[in-house]
């Protein structure tokens, strides 16, 4: 690489992350509870289910959404979703068909009793607030899509800081940190260290977060394309009056797709589905499959089996990109690594801050001396 | 330091590289199935973790 090379890719990794710095080190600082965020959430919620004779049959999907309506009356069912390891549905109801996330409200029932376990609500706590800091800032879709933008150029800064790291450990063995000359030395070989040692996690963490902030476009353009093609006949025709039998709708689906097991279903017109159909998300059996979701349609006026296809390439994208940006998939030591790498992903953002700083103050106390800017080859031969 | 020759490019990336397959390989496998296949994930990531905690105890003082 010339030097003109170089100071090219320093100026890049200098502003692309100057940038991006701040918001990074918000989305490190509140995804670090948010790792943790179902062992927090055990800590405080009630999660026991009643005791009950084990042999107590379950009642009825159309019975869980009716306690859940009565709960809420003139609200209307949006999604209904299963627990994977107890007999509990969660079914989210709200005033229209796609109001806001504000005006929804979420009912854990236990389908045993079609009690109301726990309203999941929660509005005001910690944790919500970590995650509304986390995903849009509060700002709605403008800031989830801000966020990303913010993802993109910590992307471009990595890519950057991988291209000058070869020159400044041109002399250096991996792993060198020079700590007992000067303290802006030791940083730099700190955040040169960190930055490649943890290079494919915040890769991949940061592209996934990215990938997630597009979430809400992505299925607004798969529902005015591939869903509009599924359900080409029904185009145009209004949500209907009254919807027919949830739990028909879910035996349909599963045997349209032996196998499978449904994950949840989306009430006509909300955004996971259309607006004549009960859209019954069905996930595979095995641990490779299960995080693939095909959708089946469901005809909610009708009970009758629409269609069903499985999932373009840029929804598999978004659905694969959760677990890859949780860090959720592998159990209590997978979210410790990641909550470590958050860590050292935060010390990365701050030395580098750090070295911007020092530097700045550096070249202003030698501003006669070294006119000019330094390449960034020099500072590695210190 | 001793001044010596420049380190060609795969000396320099040869080590770096590697961590990145390992994490990589790391945040497949966990994906694919449970059990066992968790553990080899958690060692996997605990490359990176492991390589960085060895340069700080051998950094020179």
């Amino acid at each position: 690489m010339t030097n003109r090379t170089i100071r090219v890719w320093t100026l890049i990794h200098k502003w692309t992350s100057l940038i991006c710095t701040v918001f990074m080190l918000l989305l490190c600082l509140t995804g670090l509870p948010l790792i943790f965020h179902d062992e927090i959430e055990a800590l405080t919620a009630e999660h026991t289910l009643p005791p009950m004779p084990a042999e107590t049959p379950l009642k009825s999907l159309d019975e869980a959404v009716a306690s859940a309506l009565a709960t809420y009356p003139g609200e209307r069912p949006l999604f209904l979703s299963f627990d994977e390891d107890r007999p509990v549905v969660n079914v989210t109801t709200g005033p229209g068909a796609r109001p806001p996330v504000s005006q929804m409200h979420i009912s854990a029932i236990d389908l045993r009793s079609t009690r109301i376990l726990a309203d999941l609500n929660d509005d005001k706590g910690f944790m919500h607030v970590m995650l509304r800091l986390h995903v849009d800032m509060f700002a709605g879709l403008p800031g989830e899509l801000f966020l990303g933008f913010m993802g993109f150029l910590l992307f471009v800064a990595t890519v950057s800081g991988v291209v000058i790291y070869a020159p400044f450990m041109r002399k250096l063995s991996f792993g060198t940190v020079r700590a007992g000359r000067s303290r802006r030395l030791k940083w730099l070989d700190l955040h040169n260290m960190l930055g490649i040692v943890t290079l494919m996690w915040v890769v991949v963490v940061g592209l996934t977060g990215v990938i997630n902030t597009l979430s809400v476009p992505l299925v607004a353009y798969w529902r005015s394309n591939e869903l509009a093609a599924m359900i080409a006949p029904y185009a145009g025709k209004p949500v209907p009056e009254r919807f027919a039998s949830v739990d028909a709708a879910v035996r349909t689906a599963m045997a349209a797709a032996p196998g499978m097991r449904p994950q949840f279903i989306a009430f006509p017109g909300v955004r996971f589905s259309s607006n004549h159909h009960y859209a019954v998300w069905l996930k595979g059996a095995t641990p490779a499959t299960n995080r693939i979701l095909t959708p089946a349609l469901i005809d909610a006026e009708t009970g009758a089996f629409t269609d069903m296809r499985s999932m373009p390439w840029y929804m598999l994208a978004l659905r694969l990109s959760q677990p890859l940006h949780f860090g959720d998939y592998g159990g209590l030591p997978m979210k410790i690594l990641w909550a470590v790498l958050d860590v050292l992903t935060i010390v990365i953002l701050g030395s580098g801050l750090y070295l911007w700083v020092a530097r700045r103050r550096t070249a202003q106390d030698h501003a006669d001396a070294a006119p000019g800017l330094r390449s960034a080859v020099g500072e590695a031969a210190e | 330091m001793k001044p010596r020759a420049p380190l060609p490019l795969p000396a320099i990336f040869g080590i770096p590289a590697a961590i990145a397959l390992v994490t990589a390989a790391g945040l497949v496998t966990a994906l694919l199935d449970d059990g066992l296949v968790d553990a080899l994930s958690w060692a996997a990531l605990s490359v990176p973790v492991l390589a960085a905690a060895r340069s700080w105890w051998n950094r020179e003082r």
